[in-house]
């Protein structure tokens, strides 16, 4: 039979982002993927010349709208290391406080957007109800409700009531008691599993080989979690990352469907052990040096490069994004698929476009 | 499919998770950072804001021959963060938790107010020779 070239998007209905894939096709089944990136390319890095290293938090928020707070957790992180600021405790739990909630949030909305992809619309506005209680805590606590612009160099900029915070745990009771009527579904049910079980298989050695991250790296089987570099308040706070073994979108969908239930107890934990005292310590001076950061982000290990000259503004900012890393992999997972379940493999790793290209 | 169907049932006959926007609004949180206001009266014109805003859409400028000053703020290019009204000297600067109305125009907020004289300092005693 005759090879195709078909080209899957740059705008498709499953991705609301612009991602291009030539995709070789040999009797709808896909021979080998070739991606094209740059459709959205924004030159961030590059306004680090302009804005002075405060101004940059908010600039790197906008890298991701998803995952705002932990981009700008991450940047806040290494110019503290590099001005050897050391952040109050309460701060720590704080932060990690919302990173969880980002967390849960971008899970919530992956898993909905999984859902439509496969054409449960049902099941994705069930997601989509949950995402909107956690929407409206970060609403509450923070004043915004994506971008929450909380992080300051030093700490952060709000701080939560005791009436907030028994507030917060009565919310996530209620969404984890949601989710857990939803969890026989998007776990068990025979339209999932069909579209999902088996699909896109990438192996242990695969991931390990081509440098997966996040959900797509434990959904192989490999238990690693940035969040075992122990940053922010992870250090007082246990927790096992959440692994899966068989690599394919069925496991990687399953692994963010716990780490929601897993980020709640998180959440929990850290309200518990919340400390009293100041919310942001004094900044002084201009970052110098350079120095890399990992965190955790709901698709995986984020890193920031940076390198200041003892002038308000950094000479660099290079940032690498888990989108970015997990595309290596995605190829991986293409051949052998059928036509129909591209859209379902592309998305079972979450891509942002807008990430990867900055 | 069979798994589903309790909670499809039960969202059948519970009431709906959401709401006819236009006619029924729900009520803003207190802390939603929506609209940014400056009270022109107790401005100072320090340009604080200014420098301080990331996206640089606060542009402050001082008239000394007139005594007055100017506080423009494009509201299309504001990413309402809320770094100026932590900044602000003298809390002239708020932000209240309503959604700014769309326009058909591009529209600049711009406040003219008078210039505070700095008080005049009183002259130092002469040393006693």
């Amino acid at each position: 039979m005759a090879r195709t070239i078909i080209p899957f998007g740059p705008q498709h209905p499953v991705l609301p982002e612009p991602l291009h894939m030539k995709l070789v096709v040999e009797d709808e089944i896909v021979l080998e993927a070739i991606p094209a990136l740059g459709y959205v390319h924004r030159g961030l890095e590059k306004l680090a010349e302009i804005r002075d290293y405060h101004q940059m938090i908010q600039v790197v928020e906008r890298v991701c709208g998803i995952c705002s707070m932990i981009h700008s957790l991450c940047y806040c992180q290494g110019i503290e290391e590099m001005m050897k600021i050391e952040v109050p405790e309460r701060a720590k739990y704080l932060r990690t406080i919302w990173s969880e909630l980002h967390r849960m949030h971008s899970h919530l909305l992956w898993l909905g957007l999984f859902a439509d992809a496969f054409g449960f619309e049902s099941l994705f506005m069930q997601f989509w109800r949950i995402r909107e209680r956690i929407m409206d805590l970060n609403e509450a606590t923070t004043g915004s409700r994506v971008i929450v612009s909380v992080n300051v160099v030093g700490g952060v900029r709000q701080d939560l009531t005791p009436e907030q915070c028994s507030w917060i745990l009565t919310e996530l009771a209620q969404a984890e008691k949601e989710l857990k009527t939803i969890q026989a579904t998007i776990l068990n049910d025979y339209t999932v599993c069909k579209r999902t079980k088996g699909v896109g298989v990438l192996t242990k050695e695969q991931a390990y080989d081509l440098g997966a991250a996040g959900p797509t790296l434990r959904g192989s089987g490999i238990a690693q979690d940035m969040r075992q570099l122990k940053y922010a308040a992870f250090d007082k706070i246990d927790f096992e990352p959440v692994v899966e073994n068989d690599g394919d979108s069925f496991c990687r969908s399953k692994v963010r469907f716990r780490e929601v239930l897993q980020s709640i107890d998180l959440v929990r934990a850290a309200i518990a052990g919340l400390p009293q005292g100041d919310l942001a310590a004094p900044c002084k001076g201009n970052p110098e040096g350079e120095l890399i950061t990992r965190v955790e982000q709901p698709r995986g290990e984020c890193l920031y490069y940076m390198k200041g000259n003892g002038t308000k503004y950094l000479d660099r900012v290079r940032i690498r994004t888990p989108t970015f890393a997990n595309i290596p992999p995605l190829i991986a997972m293409m051949p052998g698929i059928e036509l129909a379940d591209v859209p379902v493999v592309i998305l079972s790793i979450d891509p942002c476009i807008s990430c990867t290209e900055r | 499919m069979l798994k589903m169907t309790p909670t499809v049932l039960k969202n059948l006959f519970s009431k709906s998770s959401t709401r006819m926007y236009p006619f029924e609004i729900r009520e803003p949180f207190p802390l939603y950072r929506g609209e940014l206001f400056n009270d022109i009266d107790n401005c100072i014109f320090c340009k604080k804001c200014e420098i301080k805003c990331p996206s640089q859409c606060i542009t402050v400028t001082k008239d000394k021959e007139s005594g007055t000053g100017t506080w423009t703020c494009d509201p299309f290019a504001c990413v309402y963060c809320g770094i100026c009204v932590d900044v602000c000297p003298t809390q002239s600067l708020r932000m209240e938790p309503n959604h700014r109305k769309p326009s058909a125009s591009r529209d600049m907020i711009e406040m003219v107010g008078k210039i505070k004289m700095p008080k005049k300092k009183k002259a130092a005693p002469k040393k006693a020779e």
